[in-house]
């Protein structure tokens, strides 16, 4: 169709690819310019101007204030993640090629986990916590975020499983493996991409995530986005600390995205085609 | 047979970590809110005393009763509503674009999505600045002060502490939804895009021949066609809206007059700022009977296709 475009549509089209990117792009321009400003700069009435000299005072500031958090939120987030993900690589390999009656029903079960709204466990999950001597550790938020994680890494893995032929697992069976030896040697090595995209999936979403967080932390164990919002409670809102806090939290997970870009979105689709 | 019935052990063993914790943390604490939400542990006494007298659903018509709560059902009726169309026109439109593959096409592909990596706690904080009204009109702050700059002061308005409301819509959402579709905007146009390379392109060629109008092929032929998608798109955008604790809590709060309260700011600061643990719980409950009329039949209808 493209050849037959006139040279008014061609420019409309970039007129309004060019105004949404701007739309996209007007958060960043307010996080950087701000960030890189020096506190006696960050006056209101300059906010739209770029620095008139770069300052990383902001982020000096920020970097001392939440660097614990940043070390709290991975010390979180890869335990969760490579946990949560193996699991539902067993889950998954499990409900596609050992079905027993009742699977698909407990597959079910399983799958109404990642639907709830997390409000719905919220205060006995605090109170379980508490009782079991977890709550304001970053073990009790690793344990909270693999198991709340099971469902959709399971779907992610059955679904990728199920494309599997049962054939193959049946050869094997003949061959005199058994459901260890073929999810090793069979099922795991063909499933690297499917990590891939879970890791990346799981590793966005527990980094992002913020009711747990802030529900079940305490000031030594807060994740890097509770402790930003923190960082408005102070008297005085440094606007360049603040939006110095906000690209430090959303660094790590934009390299994700701008690195496995493809898998990112894999992961996204994946995530939203349910059954 | 006991070759089979060994096999089945063998998997539940497998999923049975799973399954134990998947029961408490799910079903276990589902039902522990229920039973909370009908007793009276609205005060830190009665919760320290567990005191046991149920009061059957008082809670919930208390909730329905208060302002607060009907406040925010408005509020997130409005807010999924247009959270949702804001979403799927943008998205819709960037695909229908995309899809002809423009020169650096990639390029914008890849910036309309980044926004999906990024937590809704550092959306809230960003666009919280941004949409940061100041004193009108002697003192203009944020996106305002913009607007004087570019000498378009008619637009300047309170933004997210403005209280005025039009039938139950409350102006000030405008900002918090601006905010939750520039984050969600980029997944409609992924969905869309991924389903419009999956259309056979002769078919819509055919269509033009035929002297159909670009807006006939639209809508009589890529929308139908998309209906499934589209239709997963909505499903995740509600339930994300009603999701959408960290985004308010870091941008707004629940406003003044809670303009821009939803149940989730609710039940937050009456289960852990003011000891009011049953109505915290009747209002977790209410926002999953909420989900659940939303996604049951969604869910039964698509593992009936399967």
């Amino acid at each position: 169709m493209d050849d037959k475009m006139t040279t008014r549509e061609k420019v409309l089209r970039y007129a309004i690819l060019i105004a949404f990117a701007v739309f996209f792009l007007i958060p960043m321009y307010v996080l950087l310019s701000t960030s890189l400003k020096s506190f006696s700069e960050v006056s209101i009435n300059t906010m739209w101007q770029l620095p008139s000299s770069l300052s990383f005072e902001g982020f000096r500031e920020a970097f001392v204030k939440l660097a614990p958090n940043v070390l709290n939120s991975f010390y979180l987030v890869i335990p969760a993640t490579l946990l949560s993900a193996i699991m539902g690589s067993m889950n998954g390999y499990v409900l596609s090629h050992w079905k027993f009656k009742g699977s698909d029903t407990l597959f079910a079960l399983i799958l109404f986990g990642m639907f709830i709204p997390y409000q719905s466990v919220l205060f006995p999950l605090v109170q379980f916590m508490q009782t079991i001597g977890l709550y304001g550790s970053i073990p009790g938020l690793i344990l909270v975020h693999v198991v709340y994680g099971l469902p959709i890494t399971t779907l992610m893995f059955r679904n990728y499983y199920q494309d599997v032929p049962d054939a193959l697992t049946e050869a094997a069976k003949v061959d005199g493996a058994n459901i260890f030896s073929i999810y090793r040697h069979i099922f795991f090595p063909i499933s690297i991409p499917s990590f891939v995209v879970v890791f990346i999936w799981q590793f966005t979403n527990i980094w992002n995530e913020f009711l747990f967080a802030v529900s079940l932390t305490d000031t030594q164990s807060q994740p890097i986005t509770v402790a930003l919002t923190n960082l408005a409670g102070s008297q005085v809102v440094e606007w360049n600390v603040q939006m110095s806090g906000a690209i430090i939290t959303a660094l790590p997970t934009l390299l994700v995205y701008i690195i496995f870009g493809r898998y990112f979105i894999k992961g996204m689709l994946a995530g939203s085609v349910k059954g | 047979m006991k070759r089979k019935h060994k096999e089945s052990l063998t998997s539940l063993a497998i999923l049975s970590p799973s399954i134990i914790t998947l029961a408490v943390f799910v079903y276990g604490f589902i039902s522990r809110s229920v039973q909370i939400s009908m007793l009276d542990w609205d005060t830190f006494g009665s919760f320290m005393r567990k005191a046991k007298d149920y009061v059957g659903l008082k809670n919930y018509i208390g909730l329905l009763q208060e302002s607060r709560f009907q406040t925010d059902l408005w509020n997130t009726l409005y807010f999924t509503l247009f959270f949702i169309l804001g979403c799927l026109a943008i998205g819709i439109l960037l695909s229908l674009i995309l899809n002809n593959k423009p020169k650096g096409g990639y390029f914008f592909q890849n910036l309309y999505l980044f926004p999906m990596a990024i937590s809704f706690v550092v959306t809230g904080t960003v666009w919280r600045w941004i949409f940061a009204p100041g004193r009108l009109p002697n003192d203009p702050r944020g996106i305002n002060l913009l607007f004087e700059q570019l000498g378009l002061d008619a637009l300047q308005w309170g933004w997210f502490t403005s209280t005025s409301s039009f039938m139950g819509f409350n102006v000030a959402l405008v900002a918090v939804i601006i905010a939750a579709v520039w984050q969600y905007s980029g997944y409609t146009m992924a969905m869309w895009l991924a389903g419009l390379r999956g259309i056979d392109q002769q078919l819509i060629e055919a269509a033009r021949i035929d002297g159909a109008s670009k807006w006939q092929v639209f809508t009589k032929i890529l929308f139908p066609i998309q209906k499934p998608i589209t239709l997963s798109a909505i499903i995740v955008l509600a339930h994300v809206s009603l999701k959408a604790f960290a985004l308010i809590y870091a941008m707004t709060g629940s406003g003044p007059n809670n303009v821009t309260d939803i149940p989730a700011v609710y039940m937050f600061e009456a289960t852990f700022r003011s000891n009011r643990y049953s109505t915290g719980s009747a209002i977790a409950i209410v926002l999953l009977m909420m989900v659940g009329l939303l996604i049951i039949p969604y869910l039964v209808n698509s593992f009936k296709e399967e």
